[in-house]
This record gives C-alpha cells, structure tokens and sequence, in this order.
C-alpha cells in the first residue's frame, strides 16, 4: 500500500489508534468513528491533529458536529465494487463544506482513482505499488466530464453554455464515418 | 438524430484507450479477473458460455446508417457475421475475442457507437420510444431529456459502483412503448394542470427473481428538476440499497422494504438540497441538446397517393401495410417495422448482409435513420407513403419483411442457455418452434395482438412476466421444464401475468402455446377483443382448464 496525495507517494504522517488504545500526545491520529463520538471532548483538545474512519453504513450527517476539529476523514471501501463512499465524499465536501484531508482507504485500485478524485478525496491509500506510480496517467485519463460534482473541473452543463456555441457553427466539426 | 459534439467524441475516444490499457493489463497478468471483471462489464463485456460478449448501446434506439454499417462491420471482422438486437435498445455481438476488443471499440467509436455501461451495477443505456419523435400522440421528443440523462449519467462518478444494474426508460406518448413501469426509474412526460410538460416519476419496477410494477413517488416534476431529482434517487439508493445480497440489491427492494411513501420522502429530503445547484438546468443548456437533434427535411406530402392505392391490390404487399407500417406525426409519412422475427429464426438476429442493406435502403428511403425498438425488430421511422411499395419489395429481399409484427410469432426472448451460463434452459428453439406453429399468417393475424416472451432463467431478460404469454424456463431434474404465464403487459396498463399451472417439458411447450391460442379462439366475445382483454375478462382459469386437461 502507498499513499497518494499531490500526486506523489508519500509518508503517512497520521498514526491508526484502535478503539481501545491510548492517544499519543503531539502525534497527528487516526481515530475509529465510535472512538470519535465517545471521546470527542478529549480529543478536540489535543494540539496534534485528529482524523476519522468512518465506516461507509454509518450517516454522514452524524459526522458533521466534528468537522470543523478534524484534519481528516478516511473513507472505506471494504472492496473496490462497493461505491457508498463515493456519495459520503461528495456529501462531505459540497453539502458539509468539509476541507480538511479527505482520504480513500481499503480497497483502492488505479481504475477508480479519477473518480474518487472527482468526488472529492485527495488522499488515496493505493493497494497497489504500480498502481500507486501509475496515479498521474489515472486521473488524467478523461479531459471531458458530463456532470458537476464540485470538484472544480467544468463540466459540459456549463462548458457549452459558456462556449455558447451555435449548433450552426458545431456542425462544421461533425464526425463522418 | 443526436449529432455528437466534440465534448461527447473526445469522451468516446478517451474511453477507447483507458479500455485498451485495462485489456493490455488484464493480458499481462496486472489485473487478475475478478479486478478486471467490473471494468470489462461497463464496457459491455460479458464472458458467456463459449467467448466473450460485447453489448454496445443503442441510445434511445437511434441509428444511423453509417452506424448500422459499422455494427455490420463489427459482425464480420470479429464475430461470426450477425448481431442480435436486445429489449433494451442494445446490441449484442456473441463471439468477440479479448484480443480484439479494443480494436472493435476503436472502429465503434468512429461512428460514436460504444459499449459504455451497457453492462455491470451503474446505469444502464437510457432507454425511450422507439419511435420518438415521428409518433403521433407524443408530447414531445423523449430523447432529449434521455440525451441529457445519458450525459449526465455516463462515468457519473458518485454512481458508478452501485448496489446492482439500473435501468432508466423515458416515454413522452399516451401508449407506452417504451416499457416504463418495469425500469428502476420509469419517466412518463404529461401535462399538468397549467399545460406545462414534465415527468411522472416512478421508481422500482424490475422483473428478475422478484417482479415488481414501478410505484409514483413524484406525480409531476418540472423539466428543470430532471437531473437534480435523479441524482437525489441515485444518491439514497446508492447509500441505502442492499449489498449483502445480489438478489435483494436492485432499488425495487430498496422501494418495497422501506415502502414509496417513506423512499419518496427520504430521496425528497436529499432532492431538497440540490434542486436549485448546478443541477438545476438552464433552459439554454437544453436547447443547445435539442438543437442537436435533427430532424429530416420532410417534404409537404399528402395521406395515400396514388402510387399507395394502386400496390394495396397486391395481396402480400397490403398484408404487410396493414401489419408493419404505422402512422407518422406527418401526412404522407409512415412509420415501417422490419420483422427480425422470422420463421425458424432466433428473434432478433441480424446478419452483417441485411444490417448493410437496411443501412442502403434506410439511406434511401428514411433518411439515413433506423430506430431500434424493445420488441427487437428495427423500425425505418421517415418514410415516404409513395415509397412504401418499393421499400417493401427491398425489405422482402433481405428476408424483414415478415408481415408479424405484435403478432403471436413476434416473439421477444433472451439468448438462453444457447449462449447464457445463467440459463436453465433454452429460450431459442422454443421461439424458433413456435414460429414455425403459427407460421400460418391468416391464423396469426386471427389471433390479433399476442406478445409472448420467452426467458431461459428467472433473470427475466426475455421480460416473461410482461408477455401476453410468457414462458419462462425452469430445471427440474436436469430437464428443461417451462413455467407459463398469461396476462401479463408492459405498456400503459402494465401487468405482470399470471401462473398458468405446473411447469412443462421442452417437448410440449409449442402444444400448451397451440392450446392457449385455440383457447382464446373460442372464449373471446368479439374478433376484436384481444386476447390480453379476453384474459383480464375470464380471469385465468379457463385457459387453465383447457391446458391441463389433457396433461
């Protein structure tokens, strides 16, 4: 496993604390969402940052009290073909406003990157090291997207209405077979 | 026809390469089957019985001939020469060799065909009335509000990994023929009080294991809330639907197990939200869709002309008339329905020879546009009245110009176990039998309207709950066995049918369809009086009696 964020493979610099396990001082930590909602008023106190795993049959509404403490929420994806993380991110960041560290982890393969990347992570935990290394190709791969998702690229709802192209005009461009 | 722009040619061009790399992968050992599985199904690739399968999407059933020729093409460069046309406006290509995909894919997209999500759990092509935009009785051209839910669907990055497969049919006419009420999401466009056009929401429909009729959760949506309400569907299934179980993960459960009234709150709460973001849609923004719609230079033409009048005293030629062509919204045009029924035939194959020709005579006489419709036959939907005689001697040629259209040898079934390893048992031959049974065109036309369907497995692609007469195919004991059902319909005044009685072997499903038929001869109160009427009159058990009695 490699993560990903900018585009580079780099060191995890979050620690995993399970349930029962005590938090270290001055170290940035990855917390369980249980942990979270149990101990939330020790941990807004700590000066190191505070994430979340938030498992993806569990309401994102419940999460939105904390976001404005927490440096980073990692999503699951227990196997790559179950997508209920795509819809958490998105809900994260376009409906909750949530800006700190949005990371995939789990099952995360080269085929779904660009899409998680569009829904809103920045974070990939990468299963594998090719893919890992293949990232920049991966998200590059469409220059076109049919749908907003607000992830800052145009998509062609608003790209034709800004181009205003006439119909006249496209049909000099028409595919011939 | 929908002219594609260059946003919607790079896209295909894109996933073109993006699909040949995974194959390149999947070749080398990168990808391991169960990775590349999913991959391969959004791009339409099956891995059936004996090769692969491509399925590549026919968007709201629209044609034109230099696609239908490169879909000829693709059946004699990589398959063995034919193609078989499906219920959901697709087409299907049985032998195609890994190897050699992305090279199909590549000459597809050069005509803008693809396979994109014609297979695995995302939306599916978005399916419409086949003969949008020339039928009489429509609102309005459907296929530009499926246009914009295709786009706005395709590689959607939220709902590409879903619960399981999701259908999508739109219908803008009082006759539905599109299907609607047996989708995941079925759009019927009406007027409301105000005059003002919009869509009838249903969700839920399917059929498979466990058939369900789509409920309304939305009784009139503003056309400008299309996509965003969509979405706030997509959005609580996508979270809600079940995924610990393959057969309880469709939406229909979803709907039934939480119940409309409670679903349609939960996706109006989400719908909310969104209704007035970026989804909202700008009027401009359709029109600019609309306008690449286009429509063919019609000529001011009158109803029957004379070249009409004097080929009806050819008997075959006015059989066929009256069978297979249809009313256009325009005088002096009609609607033509080319038969891919014919005797002794699987349903629904096309040979590269006659998809080439259809191209030509499309080219010649429909404007360079073929239409696609559920019932698996091709419709040629722009012709002129004064040609319908020489059309109908180039389509008798080829062999589609069977005069059967919705009648009981019109059958719609699915590949079964020829093909399928999900089939139990076969669904070609007994279609191919049938056909020969009735091929007796008086006694067809006699019976009138009869659809029958034809399904090898519980997985209902023959859709046989819908069929007038549905057959569905069933193992007992290592043997093919076949359940029937009767009254079912999947237009307007949607039904899913009714058990006849125990399961039957291979050997005796063409009598108990003879049985049913002569049946209905007997019990029907008037000539006009379709079967489906005389069904829902007398109930079931008549037919029952009469096909068990002897059994």
């Amino acid at each position: 496993m490699r993560l990903v964020k900018a585009g580079r493979v780099i060191e995890d610099r979050f620690v995993r604390v399970l349930d029962d396990a005590p938090v270290p001082d001055g170290v940035a930590v990855v917390v369980p969402a249980t942990r979270l909602i149990a101990d939330a008023r020790d941990l807004v106190l700590r000066q190191a940052p505070t994430g979340v795993i938030w498992p993806n049959d569990r309401k994102i509404a419940e999460l939105a009290p904390y976001l404005d403490w927490i440096a980073l929420v990692a999503l699951v994806f227990p196997n790559f073909r179950d997508g209920r993380a795509y819809s958490q991110a998105r809900l994260l960041r376009e409906r909750h406003q949530f800006h700190g560290e949005l990371r995939a982890t789990g099952q995360v393969l080269r085929d779904q990157l660009l899409f998680l990347q569009r829904a809103g992570f920045d974070a990939f935990e990468v299963t594998k090291d090719a893919d890992a290394a293949a990232f920049a190709e991966a998200v590059h791969r469409y220059s076109v997207f049919y749908q907003p998702t607000g992830d800052g690229r145009a998509s062609t709802l608003t790209a034709r209405r800004a181009r205003g192209a006439s119909p006249a005009v496209q049909s000099q461009r028409e595919y011939v077979a | 026809m929908y002219i594609y722009d260059d946003f919607d040619r790079t896209l295909v061009d894109e996933r073109v390469r993006e699909f040949r790399d995974q194959v390149a992968r999947r070749l080398s050992g990168e990808l391991t089957e169960e990775e590349f599985k999913p991959l391969r199904l959004m791009n339409g690739v099956y891995l059936q019985l004996h090769a692969y399968m491509l399925r590549i999407a026919i968007p709201y059933g629209t044609l034109s001939s230099d696609q239908l020729r490169m879909l000829a093409h693709v059946a004699r460069r990589y398959d063995r020469n034919y193609g078989h046309f499906t219920t959901r406006q697709n087409i299907q290509f049985n032998w195609i060799k890994l190897e050699e995909l992305p090279d199909a894919t590549a000459d597809l997209a050069r005509v803008g065909l693809h396979g994109m999500q014609t297979s695995g759990n995302c939306v599916r092509n978005i399916t419409t009335d086949q003969w949008a935009g020339v039928a009489p009785d429509e609102i309005e051209d459907p296929r530009i509000w499926a246009e914009l839910l295709r786009q706005h669907l395709t590689l959607h990055p939220e709902f590409s990994f879903l619960p399981r497969k999701f259908k999508i049919a739109l219908t803008a006419s009082a006759h539905d023929r599109a299907a609607v009420k047996i989708h995941d999401i079925g759009l019927r466009m009406h007027r409301n009080g105000a005059g003002e056009a919009g869509f009838e929401v249903m969700v839920g429909g399917g059929l498979g294991r466990t058939p369900f009729l789509g409920k309304t959760i939305k009784p009139f949506l503003p056309k400008r809330d299309l996509l965003s309400y969509v979405e706030a569907i997509m959005r609580t299934y996508n979270q809600y639907g079940r995924r610990d179980n393959i057969y309880k993960a469709r939406i229909k459960i979803l709907v039934h197990e939480l119940g409309a009234e409670r679903f349609a709150r939960e996706v109006e709460e989400e719908w909310r939200s969104i209704k007035d973001g970026a989804l909202a849609l700008d009027p401009a923004v359709v029109d600019d869709i609309a306008a690449r719609f286009r429509y063919p230079d019609y000529e001011a033409l009158a109803d029957d002309p004379p070249e009409l009048a004097q080929a009806r005293a050819d008997n075959r030629f006015r059989v066929w008339l009256d069978n297979s062509v249809s009313n256009h919204k325009l005088p002096g045009y009609a609607i033509v329905t080319l038969s891919l029924k014919p005797e002794g035939a699987p349903p629904g194959d096309a040979t590269a020879q006659q998809m080439d020709a259809i191209a030509d005579v499309a080219e010649r006489y429909s404007f360079g546009e073929i239409r696609v419709g559920h019932e698996q036959n091709l419709a040629l939907p722009h012709v002129a009245q004064r040609d319908l005689p020489a059309l109908w001697r180039a389509l008798d040629e080829i062999g589609v110009a069977t005069p059967n259209v919705n009648l009981i040898s019109d059958i719609i079934a699915c590949p079964g176990l020829d093909y399928c390893s999900l089939a139990n048992a076969r669904s070609i031959p007994v279609a191919e039998e049938i056909t020969r049974r009735f091929k007796d065109l008086d006694l067809a036309r006699n019976l009138g309207r009869l659809h029958i369907n034809i399904s090898g497995c519980i997985n209902a692609c023959g859709h046989h709950h819908i069929g007038h007469i549905g057959i569905l195919g069933v193992e007992k004991n290592g043997e093919e066995y076949y359940q029937v059902t009767i009254g079912g319909r999947a237009d307007e005044g949607a039904e899913l049918g009714k058990i006849l009685g125990p399961a039957v072997p291979y050997g005796e499903i063409a009598d108990v369809v003879e049985d049913i038929a002569a049946a209905y001869l007997e019990l029907r109160e008037r000539p006009d009086e379709i079967f489906i009427d005389t069904v829902a009159r007398v109930g079931v058990d008549p037919f029952k009696e009469r096909v068990y009695a002897a059994r």
